[in-house]
């Protein structure tokens, strides 16, 4: 965190001096481990195994928050007959299908809903769509009778199933899998746990590195169980945070640049499945589901009136025929590929450096050589923009500039301080950025590029009556490049008639009277006021910070923060008080904007047969959840399995210590030649991890242009410990060369105690770090790590796997020229033959 | 010029004839919570229009600075360390050591061998605007002056690049640029200050281990978290540069250390050049009338 | 690495005969230097020569003249001048800012040796000026042959007074630095420079002079190689491991040098003294020896502050007597 978010670290250094004890573990030694009270080394792609013997430490020695788990988690719920675990499959869960490697999820069910799961081949679909986890994010379709035990002693509920599953996950397991010391780890245990509960709550802070593995999603998704059974979900001082890789990149999933989502994680409608608009919203809503998703269509007519106007009308449907449609992946990396293949002819790039920043960087080149055109907008002329004249296939013969038929455009972009509009950073505050100069020379911004671009493509298409074209014609479209606000106010929602401002997102209507962008952030410009431009210093207002930005949904700080009073409406400890029932005034109160029915009593129970918001319950606090509850097991949605276990990262250098699966049995790979991936061999013994560093910004496009940051880090290196420095013959400043079956790289050698060797399953694991920040442009260059790591996808977001991998490193430059793939090759070969 | 003004504990802005001076201002640098993030470095750069120092890969840690110099008016030091730290340099045989090349004793060759407790030391150095500063004292143009705020500020319009003040500095801050030929070094950003703004690091700093103030209530705040440290069971941490007696009358940019100043490239007990100048003119007189009484010997005394 | 293990690193001070710990070892940053090496060129080593020529030949002149010397008047006038000339070149050469050599002339500031210097090298040059050009007077027409003279020896008298000044003020110019051993050789420094500036006069003196006149010069340099001698001894074997670099590499063989050619001219001049040759050689040879010294000395300071060290084991030194003798409040006057 202080490497790479220097800023917010202030708040770790201002807890640590008010006495909290800082606890940092990674495989590495960094600038954060420099300032923590204890350092735990690990290995990469092990952290499931670390965080599922935290969950059994807990249960083990039930340092759980009964109340909270119970009242709030559903835990006590009870989980249908034909559910197979881990334990019982050797690593799979019930419904695997060979064949497709997916699991059918009918029997992940609540008990007596077996049937309410989804239909044959929809996890293939969701896959294929990373849409699994919208079903999530959405709640899925759980009736809210379902049978509880809350003395948690059934065998079949889901505390009793969280129990045996993670009863294996031992210290002494961990410390075989992550090469973590017993003594250590439970040290971790003892802190973690004896930091919360009724008086105390504990943060769980990520980068999002951490997503960037086969079993991505359950990284996060043991994180959640955990804070769930500590009770640190909803309550002040806790949460699961992640700290994003660039400016509002939680604003870009909220109004989203991914392909499988529409504004407010509305789901991009797919072809098959959603047919009708009817079939889309109701896929959205389900009709007899409890919770606030329920009022979807709203929000979705309300979109559709954002986007069409008056063309949007109820006898077309609002104009849903001209959304797009998904057809299947059209992930980052499938697309790459299609380029290859020459399926895809036109590619944007905003802002983005694909041939440094993403994962098998040879593809991503190779791929863009073979466009018709390219548009770059970036701040400077980087790798994107040149690597049909200089990138690293040019030196190796695969790309030969004269014959490179893609036209780059490359337009020059104006900077955050150029241009005005809303950052959203991890606690879904908006923050509202000022314009502090205008843009040099031709650098513009977005919103002045793709205003005068959209004007452009309907002038050319004016007059067409191809009925492809008319969802463009008909957008709303002004004459005049709008300002930010202008923006900002279309995604907070308006009374088509008045034109007046929506106050937020229950106002907006399913009957085409509201029109609103993204409904989630409904309430930004509430009385006509640009809310996220609020910048009341802290010192002036309470701790919550109420009148500074503006956060989503309705401006709560904290979500679920019913969660934060008991179930009968009472601060769990006054120390932690946040948001509470007020029995006199018959409401819920506090500091916070309470995230729950203002003036619905916590013990209100719905009637029989209730829907939506009608059936939420007094006590359910996770108002989103179909079930009103926290999930510690997830009896649908995720592609992989209801709870998280351990499997090792596609590339590793051991077998699973804790199953026969040795990887996730349902991750993604390309199965093609160009995209391959290493086999466990001893031709690649090592683990490599890659991160950033403090000096330089992602793929270097900003940073390695710059003098004061070039100087700073002037030299693509690598990271090794004394004893691989040993064993290895690489020399201190001197250059190495690290190979994997995709690429071979170069850089300059620093040996250090930062990095450490590690004890695992028996065997000595050595690690190797990697920064990913240099490419061919700019004021220093170097190699780029991504050229090594391969495509290995999470099956439910379908993120790379990137920051586990294996190599081997040897002294020296790498090969040149077409010996480099003779190099590469020749390892390959070896690894096949599995000739170490 | 008064005795003491060579030497010894005073208030610099009135000494050097500011009436109605403003209190004298200064950094205090908490190494404790550092996290080398270099921000104190870049902003100075581009608040001060300094030049980049060049591209080179150093490998002394994630240190490409180097040290402070003419194109670097901050620079952060790291210390990797194994081995817990040693409270007596001289009295102790074994010490920390730059871990960022491999030695010849490697640690946890045998995995099963307990590893030390390893520590990253982080510091953003700076000039220490002395209150008896060498290089002021020794400059024969004028060119460095005390502001009224007691700091030292080289004037670039008046430097001649005669370099004299950069061996008179016992920290080794102030430098000559190569390709300009003057002297360069922090001026505690005075045309920030002189409009109440902090300097361009100490905003820059996320973690507020760079403090800007008034030095009085510095050194007091600063006290407060040595004990808070020493509390915390943090005993390493000491002041370093703090004390109005010590041999440069107390820094204006003075820092809490976690080792002791060397490791940090800090000279552990620095003295102003200039205390021993009477001194050393009285020497040179006595010299000169040897040297006069030698000339009269030699040519009266031997004539034949 | 920030490990060293200096030799015969044992302290010596005012700690007298109390028993010292010698540092085993000493940490730093990476082995880099703490203080900065002067970013002098050789520019400065040759002027402290040229300086000290300049002020040894203006003491021969005005002896001669005194003593009815005139070849030894001469030859001082006119060598002063030279060196003078030389030594404004390279002080302004050795400027960062060339052009901007008169702001030396802004300030008179005593805190600063340099300037003390710049004036006191404005008028010695004044002075010396015009006694060298006064050496021209013969050749010059009327009123200029008749006013010169006076002047010229006016100039003498007060170039000689001025000159212990321009000799031993650059001793102070190096040792009012953090260069380690040039600032704990203050003490003798003045000695050594004063010392080999009456060795490059007598030499000087040795050379132009015959040898009727040269038995001053010889004195001279029997005088000025004493001090120079003494004070080189005391500096490389009392300053503890602040001698070291005046003892090794190349500061180490300029002074072994310097220390050579002194005895080989002194020896010279006091055995050659009825061969003009000798003399004449034994002059060059004090010569030598005098611009070794300076190199040396200057060589010697340059290296004390490229090794951490030497900054780092004195003061550590220092710090340990001061806690020995109970001195819990820092007060470095107690060194």
């Amino acid at each position: 965190m202080a490497e790479a978010h220097p800023v917010g670290f202030q708040y770790v250094v201002e807890a640590k001096n008010r006495g909290a004890r800082v606890i940092h573990v990674d495989p590495r030694f960094t600038r954060t481990s420099a300032l923590a009270h204890t350092y735990v080394p690990m290995r990469a792609g092990a952290d499931i195994a670390f965080l599922g013997g935290v969950i059994n430490y807990i249960l083990a020695n039930e340092k759980d928050f009964r109340e909270y788990v119970v009242a709030y988690t559903n835990a006590s719920m009870i989980v249908g007959e034909d559910f197979q675990d881990t334990e019982d499959l050797d690593g799979l869960f019930s419904g695997f299908d060979p064949d497709l490697r997916v699991y059918d999820q009918s029997t992940w069910q609540y008990a007596g809903q077996g049937d309410v799961g989804q239909p044959e081949g929809a996890a293939h679909a969701d896959r294929e769509t990373a849409s699994g986890l919208e079903q999530e994010s959405h709640g899925p379709p759980v009736p809210a009778d379902v049978p509880r035990d809350p003395t948690l002693q059934h065998p079949r509920c889901v505390y009793q199933i969280l129990r045996r599953h993670y009863a294996r996950y031992t210290p002494e397991v961990v410390e075989r899998v992550c090469g973590v010391p017993r003594d250590q780890f439970l040290e971790v245990c003892a802190a973690w746990t004896a930091n919360s509960g009724r008086e105390r709550t504990t943060a769980l802070v990520y980068s999002v590195g951490w997503t960037q593995h086969s079993v991505g999603v359950q990284y996060i998704r043991a994180g959640a169980i955990i804070q769930l059974l500590l009770g640190n979900m909803g309550r002040p001082g806790g949460g699961v945070m992640a700290l994003r890789g660039h400016a509002s990149i939680q604003g870009s999933t909220d109004i989203p640049t991914l392909f499988n989502l529409l504004p407010g994680y509305l789901p991009m409608p797919h072809h098959r499945q959603h047919e009708t608009f009817r079939q889309w919203v109701d896929a959205i809503r389900h009709p007899e589901q409890q919770g606030f998703w329920a009022n979807a269509e709203a929000y979705a007519v309300s979109l559709l009136k954002a986007y069409w106007g008056d063309a949007a009308r109820p006898e077309n449907d609002w104009g849903y025929g001209w959304l797009p449609r998904l057809t299947g992946d059209h992930g980052t990396y499938q697309q790459v590929l299609d380029m290859i293949d020459g399926r895809i002819k036109g590619y944007f790039l905003l802002g983005q450096n694909p041939a440094v920043g993403s994962a098998h960087g040879k593809a991503q080149r190779l791929g863009m050589a073979n466009l018709d055109w390219l548009v770059v907008r970036d701040l400077f002329e980087i790798e994107s923009a040149t690597f049909w004249k200089d990138g690293p296939e040019v030196a190796t013969g695969e790309i030969v500039p004269e014959r490179c038929r893609t036209e780059v455009f490359l337009m020059p972009a104006a900077s955050h301080a150029e241009k005005e509009g809303t950052f959203t950073q991890t606690q879904r505050l908006l923050q509202w950025r000022e314009k502090a100069l205008d843009p040099p020379g031709d650098c513009r911004s977005e919103l002045w590029f793709f205003h005068h671009l959209g004007r452009l493509v309907r002038e050319r298409l004016a007059g067409s009556t191809r009925p492809r074209d008319q969802g463009i014609l008909n957008l709303t479209w002004p004459d005049e490049e709008p300002s930010g606000e202008d923006v900002l106010r279309e995604i907070n929602g308006f009374d088509v008639v008045t034109g007046e401002p929506v106050p937020n997102f229950t106002a907006l209507k399913a009957d085409g009277s509201t029109a609103c962008g993204c409904w989630i952030y409904s309430g930004v410009f509430q009385d006509g006021v640009n809310q996220a431009a609020r910048r009341k210093p802290g010192s002036e207002q309470d701790w919550v910070a109420r009148e500074w930005g503006w956060a989503w949904p309705s401006d709560r700080r904290t979500l679920y923060n019913r969660a934060s009073a008991d179930p009968e409406g009472r601060p769990w400890s006054e120390r932690k008080k946040y948001v509470w029932w007020d029995p006199d005034a018959g409401e819920w109160t506090g500091y916070d904007v309470p995230d729950f029915e203002k003036n619905k009593p916590p013990g209100y129970r719905p009637p029989d047969g209730a829907t939506g918001v009608e059936a939420i319950s007094g006590d359910d606090a996770f108002i989103m959840q179909g079930d009103g509850k926290g999930w510690l097991y997830a009896p649908s949605g995720l592609i992989d399995g209801p709870l998280p276990a351990h499997y090792e990262p596609a590339e590793s250098t051991v077998r699973n210590p804790l199953y026969g699966r040795q990887a996730n049995p349902t991750h993604k790979v390309y199965d093609r030649a160009d995209s391959p991936i290493n086999p466990r061999s001893a031709v690649y013994p090592y683990v490599f991890t890659t991160s950033r560093l403090t000096e330089h910004h992602t793929a270097g496009g900003m940073s390695r242009q710059l003098a004061y940051l070039s100087e700073l880090q002037p030299e693509m290196f690598v990271e090794v410990s004394p004893e691989l420095a040993t064993e290895r013959g690489l020399e201190h400043r001197g250059w190495a060369h690290i190979v994997t079956t995709r690429a071979a790289i170069e850089a300059r050698v620093m040996v250090t105690d930062r990095l450490r060797p590690l004890r695992v399953d028996g065997r000595v694991v050595h690690q190797i770090w990697l920064p990913y920040h240099w490419g061919g442009q700019g004021l220093v260059t170097g190699d780029s790590a991504n050229d090594l790591i391969g495509i290995a996808l999470d099956p439910n977001v379908l993120i790379q796997e990137s920051k586990a991998g294996t190599c081997d490193i040897r002294p020296g430059r790498r090969p040149t020229g077409g010996d480099l793939l003779a190099y590469v090759e020749q390892y390959r070969r070896r690894a096949e033959n599995n000739d170490g | 010029m008064t005795g003491n003004s060579l030497y010894g504990p005073l208030d610099p802005a009135p000494d050097a004839g500011w009436t109605d001076a403003p209190p004298r201002m200064g950094f205090f640098t908490d190494t404790s919570v550092c996290i080398g993030c270099k921000a104190c470095e870049v902003a100075c750069k581009e608040w001060n229009l300094v030049p980049d120092d060049g591209f080179d890969l150093l490998g002394t840690s994630y240190d490409n600075t180097g040290g402070l110099s003419a194109n670097s008016w901050r620079h952060v030091a790291f210390i990797e360390q194994r081995g817990a730290p040693h409270g007596d340099v001289l009295g102790a045989a074994a010490g920390p050591q730059f871990l960022g090349m491999p030695g010849r004793d490697l640690p946890g060759r045998d995995p099963d061998a307990p590893r030390t407790d390893f520590r990253w030391l982080m510091m953003s150095n700076v000039c220490k605007h002395c209150t008896h500063a060498g290089c002021l004292d020794v400059c024969p143009t004028g060119s460095l002056f005390r502001t009224e705020f007691g700091t030292v500020v080289v004037q670039e319009d008046i430097c001649n690049g005669c370099g004299y003040c950069i061996p008179a500095c016992p920290y080794g801050v102030i430098d000559q640029r190569g390709d300009d030929g003057r002297a360069w070094k922090c001026t505690l950003c005075y045309d920030r200050i002189g409009d109440g703004l902090s300097p361009a690091c100490a905003t820059a700093c996320p973690t507020q281990s760079i403090q800007y103030g008034e030095l009085s209530q510095l050194r007091e705040r600063a006290a407060d978290r040595v004990a808070h440290l020493h509390g915390q069971g943090v005993g390493e941490a000491r002041l370093y540069g703090h004390d109005p007696s010590d041999g440069v009358g107390g820094d204006g940019a003075f820092f809490l250390l976690l080792d002791e100043p060397e490791v940090y490239g800090l000279p552990p007990d620095p003295i102003v050049p200039t205390r021993d100048l009477p001194a050393m003119w009285r020497r040179a007189g006595l010299a000169g009338l040897a040297m006069a009484a030698a000339v009269v010997v030699s040519f009266l005394g031997g004539r034949p | 690495m920030s490990r060293g293990s200096p030799r015969g690193g044992r302290g010596r001070g005012r700690g007298g005969d109390r028993p010292m710990v010698p540092p085993a070892e000493f940490r730093s940053y990476y082995g880099r230097p703490i203080v900065r090496p002067p970013v002098w060129h050789h520019d400065i080593a040759a002027y402290l020569f040229t300086g000290g020529l300049a002020a040894g030949s203006a003491l021969l002149a005005a002896g001669g003249d005194a003593t009815g010397r005139p070849a030894l008047r001469r030859a001082g006038r006119v060598t002063a001048l030279g060196a003078l000339v030389a030594s404004t070149y390279f002080l302004i050469n050795d400027l960062g800012r060339p052009a901007r050599f008169h702001h030396m002339l802004r300030v008179a500031k005593p805190t600063s040796p340099m300037s003390m210097g710049t004036w006191i090298l404005s008028a010695f040059g004044a002075a010396a000026g015009v006694s060298a050009v006064a050496e021209a007077a013969p050749l010059l027409p009327g009123p200029l042959r008749r006013l010169l003279p006076p002047l010229g020896t006016a100039g003498q008298y007060g170039a000689a007074v001025l000159a212990p000044a321009l000799a031993t003020y650059t001793a102070v110019l190096l040792a009012d630095t953090a260069t380690p051993s040039w600032h704990a050789a203050y003490p003798e420094l003045p000695l050594i420079f004063g010392g080999s500036a009456l060795a490059s006069g007598a030499g000087v003196g040795l050379i132009a002079a015959p040898p009727s006149e040269a038995g001053p010069a010889r004195r001279m340099a029997v005088l000025g190689a004493a001090f120079e001698l003494y004070g080189a001894h005391r500096v490389e074997t009392t300053k503890g491991i602040l001698s070291e670099p005046y003892t090794r590499g190349r500061a180490g063989r300029w002074l072994r040098a310097g220390r050579a050619l002194t005895v080989l001219g002194v020896a010279g001049a006091v055995l050659g003294r009825r061969s003009r040759v000798v003399s004449a050689l034994s002059g060059a040879s004090l010569l030598a020896a005098s611009l070794a010294t300076r190199f040396g000395v200057f060589d010697g300071g340059v290296a004390s502050a490229a090794d951490p060290k030497y900054t780092v084991i004195p003061q550590r030194e220092r710090l340990a007597r001061r806690a020995e003798d109970g001195q819990p409040v820092r007060d470095p006057r107690a060194t």
